[in-house]
């Protein structure tokens, strides 16, 4: 342990603590601006780059950056003395000298914690005028948007891409004054590894990284007299955009949302979780097939399309290994243009699918070329939850104040597996709940797999299956794939089926999500919520779920059939 | 003669005895004065007398000593350098101890039939005095080299760097061979410490506490760094020891090794030195056929290697943590200390970085023993330092003097005065890092607490004279947009702040300054000195603030009276022609390269101010001395 | 190993100069487990460009894939040093040295001159090809300021007016005459 003080308050802390640390323990606040700490996920973005956590600290020549310096006994540190609040000022004003004045315009504006910085600091007057960096847009990609004259170069995207996700798409390119972050000699992000996961526009703290919007198209559509516009929410949705209106984090709002999007105008409001529930049924299948064949194993879950990019570009040699099943975004897609369109006799290219996803990764996989039927798109928008909220602000409608609705049918019934498909472990739990029973033929009792729960890096499992042992494991996170992959690729890991979300935790830490920052137990109020979904649902098996059982009677025949082949399953 | 030799030694008796076999190659050269005995010829092979064709004035020596036949009785070899780069190629004769300044591939011959075989020398290539108006003919009677003490420097010029039984010749490696054979690493430690000796490279921290933390700090791996950057422009002595004498660096840094722990080193050197870097390979490979690196080194158990690692063009990477990232392949740029290297650093192993004139110190330290180091140089700064004087300097050159030496001897006695007769304005010290010094502070003992005092730094030991006719906003300015060019982006106040710096000060030198601007460099400066990550940003300003704190009126008339006093800022000058004088001679008007010249021939002509880009170059032209500026 | 670019670029430059690299690269006995590989990674770059004249995508992806590590990762690297360029510089490299001993003896001057006789600025490369200026930050012949290099031949004591001279050499040799003699 280590005793120093900060402004003339003596605290304790332990060896290794930086001055920030021992500053918030006394809670006193020094501003932050690159500094990150991600813990749980193993992320601490420790560039000392902005250095707007400077501190005085006796003896030493210099401000020191609370937020990469280590505590020393007897250390005497000063976080508010004139010269301390007088460097931090002129920091910021040199960040805004090379910062477009665009609060108004911005995709950022008001969650923006440069924005939040400059409000605080009481910044009133752009004082340095001169040379700004200047750098093109990049949306080529439909998912992400990269605004590079807005980027402060913390470097979060940096560490979170490389040393998080070990994608390794993105690096500092230049130096100096027009040194910039992105991707190979600053090409787009079309043509780089980038997997679209969005922990970048997760952690980066302005507008220089974000998804790219469809709002104004979804406007567009909503208003088309000639457009039947259906709606689907996944399964994380409930359980994050509470928080955009003020309500507790881990509150689910399925009905309000439900009724709000309902207010918005959509003509069907159907749940994503249909779809993964049919996922579940699909894959099931495949797993059970696979297992007989004892081929292709382990199998990959193949529902987070993040996920499916890292194999291609880091793995191709594995391509042959995720399950064929499209997401349950896709799935829903194609039955609402199918089996929906037939049963309103509207015709597939007259209906507009939106997706609200948690996710940057869905945006692209709506626009990939796999994701056809006969010509027209399964999924027409992909829209984030942030997305969501802004629209159902401006249409005027306040969740906290929605009466609770139910979904549309058909494709609006779910089961509590369904649900939790928004958390990591939960595809791998809803596939085992219907596996176990479909092998077995034996009724399970406890369909809790807590052993697959939780943020630990990879989670291991082995069911019997009445007889057939099943290795399973479930990771979140490209880097724990990462892990999980080489193993396999090496052999010394042994599964059957393995489950991966892209992003730490899985679609509720979605890169579309709500902003998090660091407050990581907002992360476990959001898992909890679907689990408790989960746990309060009548049916909690997807197998189960009434709606799929019809779909399959009245239209795909048997999972796994040649009609539930051609409309469910793709290759990449 | 000793080409068939077997190299390998294996212990120190073995050293001591080939030290004893090597040692006449220099007798003549170590024992001058006489006039009889083997001739020897040394030619310099330093970059600056490479780059006037020395390569060929050793040969043509080389084929008039055959042609003579004097093969038995002379030897020419080339040197590193001789520190004098200016007045290069330098040839020296050795025993006479003869010193030849800008000698020509043609004078070859002119100094084999006068000085080898006639005896005579041959005046008009000795160097002369340029205060005394009087030429001088030994190296010793220069007063470029009479106050000079060389330890750092000890064998340029004095031996061929590519051939080790010269370097052995003069003691070489035996300081590494009583190390390894009769000290504990802590002893040779504590020597060091004891020495006084500082780190060159800047900081000037001391060697052996730097030592003994990279010794205390546990590693199941260790690496001794040596930092052959030298990123700080005008400065040349560590590219002079890599060049002239790469073995003294090798055996500082095995030393290190040994007092550390570490059994491998790395030379990081910039790219920009082709010819260090062969010298220093082909020294490795030389110490390695010979034993002295390598495997259990001179029987002793110890094992040292030492690769070379190239720069690619980044100034920072001369800063340590930075050039660690560089050794690792990645961007060059610094992170944060603590952890300093000596606790984490390359590959997260405890790491040394020492500059190679502070390695080239410490066989000498070694061989001769703390005390006497410590006898050279002031209370807090010890030994000597080398020097790199340049800019308006009669001698050029590399200058190695105990600390304490004033500024005034080395620019007046050593350095020969201010050059074409203008006088003297300031002395820049420490590169960019640096300050200017004014003429008040002459006399000023240098020493790293000295020049800090005055606001300046040591540095690596740039010493860059400047006149009347440098303006010394220019010369902020100039240093600034190399801070610019040079900072790696990683930090805010350095990334932005500096540049920010240099735009206000192009302002000024425009005529577009305010006296808010001055505050402003002021406050600005104090923000990027404070918070900078390393030590780039932490100094970037210091060339700012030393001018304004010195030179304010000539901030001032920039700002207030829109004029440069000195000339330079060429937004804020005026060229006039003065009716009287002006013949109408249309030389001016036909030089102009806007053509805002007007006039007849042989009339009187006119400058369109408003087209003028201030060039000079009707200035330059006119040979009636019409033309004016103001 | 990590794939670099999911769209690889066809090869436009010579497969003899690929196999030179790839035999520097064979000597290095790279090892793609071994977290230290990449300390070879700048010599790598040092001797591609010197092979190829410059460091273009389709070769930066060739080294990226020899050492298993991203694309972006060789990008950002190359992009940080002097040294290396991505786009061909001139036959002739000219190099002003902007050094501070270079600066006060007139550098400025020097490379205006050069500047002004081929008709480009610092950094630019003639249209034919031939030359392209560049300044750089001392040499170490500081004893000689104002220096200039072309390609491995340095000069010293530039002065504006020697310019023109200096460059005579090459422009001759670019007519098709005989090279100037390197010392
Ligand atoms: C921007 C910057 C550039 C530096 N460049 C050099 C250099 O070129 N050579 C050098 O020896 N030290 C340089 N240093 C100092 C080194 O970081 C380090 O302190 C030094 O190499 C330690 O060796 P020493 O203790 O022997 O001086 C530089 C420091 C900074 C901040
Ligand atoms: S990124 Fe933030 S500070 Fe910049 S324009 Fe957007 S909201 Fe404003
Ligand atoms: S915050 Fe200021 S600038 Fe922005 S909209 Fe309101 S009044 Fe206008
Ligand atoms: S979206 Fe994911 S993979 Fe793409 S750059 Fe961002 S962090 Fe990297
Ligand atoms: S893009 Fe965003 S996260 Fe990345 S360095 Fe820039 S501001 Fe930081
Ligand atoms: S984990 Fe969920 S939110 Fe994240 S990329 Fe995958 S599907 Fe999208
Ligand atoms: S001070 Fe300058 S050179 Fe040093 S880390 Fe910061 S930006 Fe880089
Ligand atoms: S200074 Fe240059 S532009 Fe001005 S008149 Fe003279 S030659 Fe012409
Ligand atoms: S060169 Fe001098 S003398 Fe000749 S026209 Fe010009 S100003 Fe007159
Ligand atoms: S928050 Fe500490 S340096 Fe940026
Ligand atoms: S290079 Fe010859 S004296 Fe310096
Ligand atoms: S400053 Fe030009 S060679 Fe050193």
């Amino acid at each position: 342990m280590v005793n120093l003080t900060i402004d003339n308050r003596p605290v304790t802390v332990e060896d290794g603590a930086t001055i920030l640390d021992a500053a918030r323990q006394l809670n006193i606040r020094i501003p932050t601006l690159c500094y990150l700490d991600l813990h749980e996920l193993k992320m601490v973005n420790k560039v000392a780059s902005c250095r707007i956590c400077s501190v005085e600290v006796a003896g030493r020549h210099n401000l020191a950056p609370a937020c990469a310096t280590p505590v020393a006994e007897g250390m005497e540190v000063t976080t508010n003395s004139r010269r301390v609040l007088f460097t931090r000022r002129r920091l910021l004003e040199l960040i805004l000298s090379n910062h477009p004045f665009n609060c108004l315009i911005c995709a950022k504006s008001t969650d923006c914690e440069l924005q939040a910085l400059a409000w605080e600091f009481g910044i009133n007057t752009k004082r340095y005028h001169g040379e700004e960096t200047s750098f093109p847009i990049d949306k080529t990609s439909g998912a992400l948007k990269r605004d590079p004259d807005k980027c402060i170069m913390c470097r979060r995207c940096e560490t979170m891409c490389n040393e998080v996700q070990t994608v390794g798409a993105l690096t500092a390119y230049g130096r100096g004054f027009n040194v910039i972050v992105g991707p190979a000699e600053m090409k787009p992000f079309v043509d780089s590894n980038c997997t679209y996961c969005g922990q970048c526009v997760s952690v980066c703290p302005t507008a220089a990284l974000t998804g790219h919007g469809y709002i104004q198209e979804t406007w567009n559509a909503i208003f088309d007299p000639t457009k039947t516009v259906v709606v689907q929410v996944a399964p994380a949705i409930r359980a994050t955009i509470g928080e955009e209106f003020g309500i507790a984090p881990g509150t689910p709002v399925t009905g309000k949302l439900v009724a709000g999007l309902r207010r918005l105008g959509f003509d069907a409001v159907f749940d994503t979780t249909f779809g993964a529930d049919l996922t579940i049924v699909e894959e099931a299948n495949e797993i059970i097939q696979r297992l007989t064949t004892g081929e292709r194993l382990p199998i990959l879950t193949s529902c987070c399309p993040s996920w499916i990019n890292f194999i291609e570009y880091q793995f191709p040699n594995l391509k042959y290994m995720p399950s064929t099943c499209k997401s349950p975004q896709q799935m829903t897609g194609t039955i609402a243009k199918t089996y929906y369109a037939q049963k309103i006799g509207v015709k597939p290219e007259d209906i507009v699918v939106v997706a609200v996803m948690p996710c940057i990764a869905k945006k692209y996989e709506a626009r990939r070329p796999e994701h056809e039927t006969n010509g027209v798109r399964d999924v027409d928008y992909s829209i984030t939850t942030r997305e969501l909220a802004k629209m159902l602000k401006e249409g005027g409608i306040d969740l906290r104040f929605m009466d609770e609705e139910e979904f549309d049918n058909p494709l609006g019934e779910s089961t509590g597996a369904g649900v939790i498909f928004g958390a990591t472990g939960g595809v791998l739990e809803a596939a085992l709940r219907t596996v176990y029973e479909k092998v077995t033929g034996k009724e399970l009792t406890n369909v809790d797999f807590t052993a697959v729960r939780g943020l630990t890096d990879v989670r291991e499992a082995v069911i019997d299956l009445g007889g057939r042992q099943l290795r399973v494991a479930a990771g979140s996170g490209l880097g724990n794939a990462r892990k999980i992959l080489e193993n396999v690729e090496k052999g010394t890991s042994q599964y059957d089926v393995i489950e991966i979300m892209a992003c730490p935790g899985g679609c509720i830490n979605g890169g579309g999500q709500p902003y998090t920052r660091d407050r990581l137990d907002m992360i476990q109020l959001r898992t909890q919520a679907l689990y408790s979904i989960d746990a309060r649902s009548a049916i909690r098996k997807s197998h189960e779920n009434p709606s799929v059982i019809k779909l399959y009677e009245e239209f795909l025949g048997e999972p796994g059939g040649h009609k539930a082949h051609e409309l469910l399953h793709t290759e990449y | 003669m000793l080409k068939e030799h077997t190299p390998l030694i294996t212990s120190y008796p073995g050293l001591l005895a080939e030290h004893a076999r090597c040692k006449p190659l220099l007798d003549s050269r170590l024992e001058t004065g006489r006039t009889t005995g083997r001739r020897q010829i040394l030619v310099c092979g330093g970059t600056g007398c490479h780059t006037s064709e020395s390569a060929l004035i050793l040969e043509n020596f080389q084929k008039q000593i055959a042609r003579q036949g004097l093969g038995s009785a002379v030897k020419a070899s080339a040197t590193g350098c001789f520190g004098f780069c200016e007045k290069g190629p330098i040839v020296k004769v050795f025993p006479d101890d003869v010193f030849y300044v800008q000698v020509k591939p043609e004078d070859v011959e002119e100094i084999v039939d006068v000085h080898i075989i006639g005896n005579q020398r041959v005046k008009r290539l000795l160097y002369e005095e340029p205060q005394l108006k009087a030429t001088v003919e030994t190296q010793h009677a220069m007063s470029f080299y009479r106050k000079q003490q060389r330890i750092a420097l000890r064998n340029c010029g004095l031996i061929a760097p590519e051939d080790i039984n010269e370097y052995l010749a003069t003691g070489g490696y035996l300081s590494l061979g009583k190390a390894l054979t009769e000290m504990t690493p802590e002893a040779v430690i504590d020597v060091i410490k004891r020495s006084g000796l500082r780190g060159r490279g800047g900081a000037g921290f001391s060697t052996g506490r730097k030592w003994e933390f990279g010794r205390n700090y546990a590693g199941d791996e260790k690496f001794v760094i040596c930092n052959a950057d030298e990123g700080d422009p005008g400065a040349f002595m560590d590219r002079s020891i890599m060049e002239g004498d790469s073995h003294s660096v090798i055996e500082g840094m095995a030393i290190a090794g040994y007092a550390i722990g570490a059994h491998r080193g790395y030379v990081y050197i910039r790219a920009e030195y082709p010819l260090a870097v062969s010298r220093l390979q082909i020294a490795l490979a030389q110490a390695r056929e010979y034993g002295l690196l390598g495997h259990n080194i001179l029987g002793s158990g110890f094992d040292f290697d030492i690769e070379v690692k190239l720069g690619a063009g980044a100034f920072v990477c001369g800063e340590e943590t930075a050039l660690i990232h560089s050794i690792q392949g990645e961007r060059g740029e610094p992170r944060t200390k603590p952890p300093f290297p000596a606790q984490s650093g390359l590959w997260n192993k405890p790491t040394i970085v020492n500059n190679v004139e502070t390695l080239a110190n410490v066989p000498a330290i070694i061989a001769r023993g703390a005390e006497w180091y410590a006898g050279i140089g002031t209370a807090t700064s010890k030994g000597t330092k080398v020097f790199a004087l340049a800019g308006q300097i009669n001698n050029v050159g590399l200058v190695e003097v105990p600390m304490g030496t004033t500024l005034r001897e080395i620019i007046y006695d050593i350095g020969g005065g201010i050059r074409g007769g203008k006088e003297f304005k300031a002395v820049q010290t420490g590169g960019p890092s640096g300050g200017c010094i004014p003429r008040q502070f002459l006399d000023t003992p240098i020493d790293y607490e000295s020049l800090a005092q005055i606001g300046s730094i040591m540095g690596s030991g740039g010493m860059i004279v400047m006149s009347d006719k440098d303006c010394m906003v220019n010369i902020a300015k100039f240093y600034l947009e190399f801070t610019v060019d040079e900072s790696c982006g990683r930090c805010l106040p350095c990334r932005i702040g500096t540049k920010r710096l240099h735009e206000i000060l192009t302002n000024i030198t425009e005529g577009k300054g305010t006296p808010a601007d001055l505050v402003e460099l002021r406050e600005l400066s104090a923000v990027i000195m404070d918070a900078s990550l390393c030590g780039l940003g932490q100094t970037a300003p210091n060339p700012v603030l030393s001018t304004m704190k010195y030179f304010w009126d000539e901030y001032e008339a920039h700002v207030l009276h829109k004029t440069c006093p000195a000339g330079v800022c060429q937004k804020l000058l005026r060229y006039e022609i003065i009716p009287d004088k002006c013949v109408g001679c249309t030389a001016c008007a036909r030089a102009c390269p806007v053509g805002c010249i007007s006039g007849a021939v042989k009339q009187l002509h006119v400058i369109d101010q408003s087209r003028c880009i201030k060039c000079g170059a009707c200035m330059a032209k006119c040979k009636f001395k019409a033309i004016y500026r103001h | 190993m990590p794939r670099v670019n999911p769209k690889p670029q066809e090869r436009v430059l010579p497969p003899e100069t690929y196999a030179e690299l790839d035999a520097f690269i064979a000597a290095l006995h790279l090892d793609r487990e071994d977290e230290r590989r990449k300390e070879s990674l700048i010599q790598v770059l040092h001797k591609a460009q010197h092979l190829f004249g410059f460091l273009p995508e389709e070769v930066q992806l060739h080294i990226a894939d020899a050492f298993a590590i991203n694309h972006a990762e060789v990008s950002g690297v190359i992009s940080f040093y002097n040294y290396f360029t991505t786009t061909p510089k001139g036959k002739y490299q000219i190099n002003v040295c902007l050094g501070t001993a270079c600066y006060v003896n007139g550098a400025e001057k020097v490379l205006q001159e050069f500047e002004h006789i081929l008709g480009i600025r610092s950094g630019q490369v003639t249209e034919d090809g031939k030359f392209s200026i560049e300044s750089l930050r001392c040499v170490g012949a500081c004893g000689l300021a104002p220096v200039v290099t072309i390609n491995d031949r340095v000069y010293g004591k530039v002065q504006p007016g020697k310019v023109q001279e200096i460059l005579e050499h090459y422009l001759v040799e670019a007519s098709g005459e005989e090279a100037p003699v390197h010392a």
